[in-house]
């Protein structure tokens, strides 16, 4: 009997709702609802939905004036990076769920590249033990596919399983041995799970610092190939359909890795891919005065790779927007470009970013979007968050018209290396109602006591 | 010119005026005492993150020729090797109060990045694989001097263009000049992309015959551990510049340190179409030159070199005598 893998939140002041959103406007692409309501929120849980104004609110129920607002499903992050244990002084458990709920997010998973890695059942328990206690919104943890992140032993998958694993990956490092990901993917039918994969083939990626071409030409600075992960998405791709096994691949970055997956999809293969918010608004243009928030792993694409990844998006291929979130410390991150960790934190300005960029210009529709923030739940095998009566309340209320500045009044996580900071976007979450309770609240949006 | 940083920074204006300046120089070398006192009272600091003795030691005699303080940095044997961050360096020595800075590291815009640390005028001296601007001047400087003008002259750059931020700026100052610019090496060694640089990319030497220039890049014997070429022997069958391959009207340069029979072969190093000893004179001029431009021709000094205590009011304070022209000043030209 496993455990259920979504840590339920514990930090101080999770308490379950009672609050009645008045005339919101409500988007939940996968229940098709696309209009104005009243929304009911009574101990966590929603209550009813009505015609907007039509529902009394009962006494004790904060009511929220939400005329000319958004109430999305919350979003899911499947890929975040929340440093604990070992490197709390770049996040810890409570300073990055913190951040997930201020970006509107309901659940995030988190990766296992931490120190020591999470690679054994006893540390994802006592880590899980922690999340209770510090979390603000629902954390799953995976558990890594090989001992160390050293591609070579696996790990007591089966246990890690019944211990609570979300799932499997050694994110940060792909898995270069075909036969160990092989062994892997066969033993995932005993233990379920998906496997979830970091492609990069070292022998063509090793030394590079951003994206092969002519903006690293230029600034003289090694260049990681986009075949380093498009090979490595083909060869895992073909593992996927040869062994019947389920693979996620993460953070994708170019046009040949979204077309081997669709070929992938079409021919049947069981496999899922995402995109980040910074591969989808940003090129490696954007690195060119070699600001190291635009350092990332995989680096920033071509205009061609964001362009595949926003049709990726468009028609499904790629089920999911996930941040990656990456947060480091400033001192880590002031240091010349080559010299720098790879990584931007992406929780607070994920919706922002893709509804600015991608939504407004009428690149791509804003239900599509919504519907690939929370498109990452199903994928980790978590409920995914609805909209409906009697479902625990999963809630984001956002003002699309609300202009705002990344990282102008700092950031929830400890860490400010966000490859948006300074840009001024529209859509402010104003509040994150994350497994019934209120886990964040924008300072301008007051309580509004009944 | 506040800093030095890329070539880029430079137009042609600019470039012609650092020659100019640096030729004004050149007399000074010729002095029985090398010495003006253009720069007296100023501190600059080397600071080399990476081992080199031509460009730290020109840029040391075209500091002390200008009669500026230098200290020399290195970051073997210093509290780098105890784990101190450049920025934690650079402030640390930035206390201090040096005018200027010349930086010489392994990364790639790390002396930009410096700018941002310090009020100090910063001039690169090499950021990893990226630019070497000092070094492009001093090529030009030397072609300028033996032809007068770079318009339409045909430069062959030859060798690990992929790992040389020499070729990075020289290429772009020489365009800047006029001329017309040809890479050319191993593919490996010669990346395709290079050309957004604006130069022409070629893998084999048939039209060398073309060049005006041949300018032969350092080929490190590391390459070929990390397998950039099958053979330092099969790299000289190729690349290398004999006298058998270079024309007799062909000009012959390189940065140093020579790989004498690897990418030069010993015979045309000293041949009279050499003007390597004339770019490592230029080195010191060109450096004079640059000093000078950073530091006394309204460059930005921090503060008074004998000034009072630190205090945050003084930080901005103008230096004495700051933006005076020493060509004016008749310490410098006694009648």
């Amino acid at each position: 009997m496993s455990l259920n893998p979504l840590v339920r939140a514990g930090g101080p002041g999770i308490d379950d709702a009672d609050v009645l959103l008045r005339r919101v406007h409500v988007l939940d692409p996968r229940a098709g609802v696309d209009a104005p309501h009243d929304v009911l929120v009574r101990a966590g849980v929603i209550a009813e939905i009505g015609e907007p104004g039509g529902v009394t609110a009962p006494a004790g129920v904060e009511e929220v004036p939400g005329e000319g607002l958004h109430l999305f499903p919350g979003f899911v992050d499947p890929h975040v990076h929340l440093r604990t244990p070992g490197q709390e002084y770049k996040e810890d458990l409570e300073t990055g769920t913190r951040s997930a709920a201020a970006g509107g997010y309901v659940a995030v998973v988190a990766m296992p590249n931490t120190s020591p890695v999470v690679d054994s059942s006893s540390l994802l328990g006592s880590l899980r033990d922690l999340a209770s206690r510090l979390a603000r919104i629902p954390v799953g943890f995976t558990a890594a596919i090989t001992l160390g992140l050293e591609g070579t032993h696996l790990t007591e998958m089966n246990e890690l399983r019944q211990a609570g694993a979300v799932g499997f990956t050694d994110d940060g490092r792909p898995v270069t041995d075909a036969g160990v990901l092989r062994k892997a993917i066969q033993y995932q039918r005993l233990c379920g799970g998906v496997i979830a994969l970091h492609e990069e083939d070292p022998s063509l990626s090793a030394g590079g610092a951003m994206r092969e071409g002519s903006v690293s030409a230029r600034l003289g600075i090694a260049g990681v190939p986009w075949l380093s992960e498009s090979t490595m998405v083909a060869r895992d791709a073909a593992l996927a359909g040869y062994e019947d096994g389920r693979l996620h691949f993460q953070h994708l970055s170019c046009v040949a890795s979204v077309d081997a997956l669709r070929a992938a999809k079409a021919q049947g293969f069981k496999v899922s891919g995402e995109a980040s918010p910074h591969h989808l608004c940003l090129t490696h243009e954007a690195v060119r005065d070699l600001d190291t928030s635009m350092k990332m792993n995989p680096p920033l694409g071509f205009e061609e790779d964001r362009q595949a990844l926003i049709e990726g998006v468009r028609d499904g291929t790629i089920e999911t927007i996930a941040t990656d979130h990456a947060p480091h410390a400033r001192d880590e991150k002031e240091m010349p470009f080559e010299q720098a960790p790879m990584g931007t934190t992406g929780l607070e300005s994920a919706f922002a970013a893709v509804y600015s960029e991608l939504v407004r210009p009428g690149i791509l529709p804003l239900s599509t979007v919504v519907d690939r923030l929370i498109g990452g739940a199903a994928l980790m095998d978590l409920p995914t968050p609805t909209v409906a009566v009697g479902e625990r309340a999963n809630l984001c209320l956002v003002d699309l018209e609300r202009e705002w500045t990344v990282g102008a009044d700092g950031y929830e996580s400890k860490s400010g290396n966000c490859c948006f900071d300074g840009r001024t976007f529209h859509g402010r979450v104003l509040m994150t109602v994350a497994d019934g309770a209120v886990a964040y609240r924008e300072r301008s949006f007051a309580v509004h006591a009944a | 010119m506040k800093h030095l940083l890329s070539i880029e920074d430079l137009d042609r204006a600019g470039i012609e005026r650092l020659c100019d300046r640096a030729a004004s120089f050149a007399e000074v070398a010729d002095r029985p005492i090398k010495k003006v006192p253009a720069l007296r009272g100023r501190t600059v600091l080397n600071l080399f993150y990476e081992s080199s003795t031509r460009t730290r030691s020109s840029f040391e005699l075209a500091a002390k020729r200008l009669s500026a303080d230098v200290v020399n940095f290195a970051a073997s044997g210093s509290s780098v090797e105890k784990g101190e961050s450049l920025r934690d360096t650079v402030q640390t020595l930035a206390a201090h109060r040096p005018h200027a800075i010349v930086v010489r590291t392994p990364w790639a815009g790390a002396s930009k990045l410096i700018t941002q640390w310090t009020d100090a005028a910063i001039v690169n001296a090499g950021d990893g694989q990226h630019e070497h601007p000092t070094q492009a001047l001093l090529d030009i400087y030397t072609l300028r001097s033996r032809l007068g003008s770079l318009d339409g002259l045909n430069v062959w750059v030859v060798g690990d263009v992929r790992h040389s931020r020499v070729a990075r700026s020289l290429v772009l100052g020489l365009q800047t000049m006029g001329a017309k610019v040809t890479v050319a090496g191993p593919p490996t060694l010669v990346p395709a992309e290079i050309a957004v640089l604006g130069c022409e990319v070629r893998y084999t030497l048939e039209d060398l015959p073309q060049a005006d220039v041949v300018y032969a890049l350092r080929m490190q014997n590391e390459r070929m551990k990390q397998a950039y070429v099958p053979s330092i022997r099969e790299y000289a069958a190729e690349y290398q510049i004999s006298s058998r391959r270079l024309g007799a009207r062909q000009l012959l340069m390189h940065p140093g340190p020579v790989n004498r029979g690897v990418e030069l072969a010993g015979d045309v190093v000293d041949g009279p179409q050499s003007l390597i000893l004339d770019q490592v004179r230029a080195g010191v001029l060109v450096r004079m030159a640059v000093l000078y431009e950073v530091l006394a021709s309204g460059g930005g000094p921090t503060a008074p070199p004998d000034g009072p205590p630190d205090g945050p009011e003084r930080r901005r304070r103008r230096p004495h005598g700051g933006g005076r022209d020493p060509f004016n000043n008749p310490e410098l030209h006694p009648a």
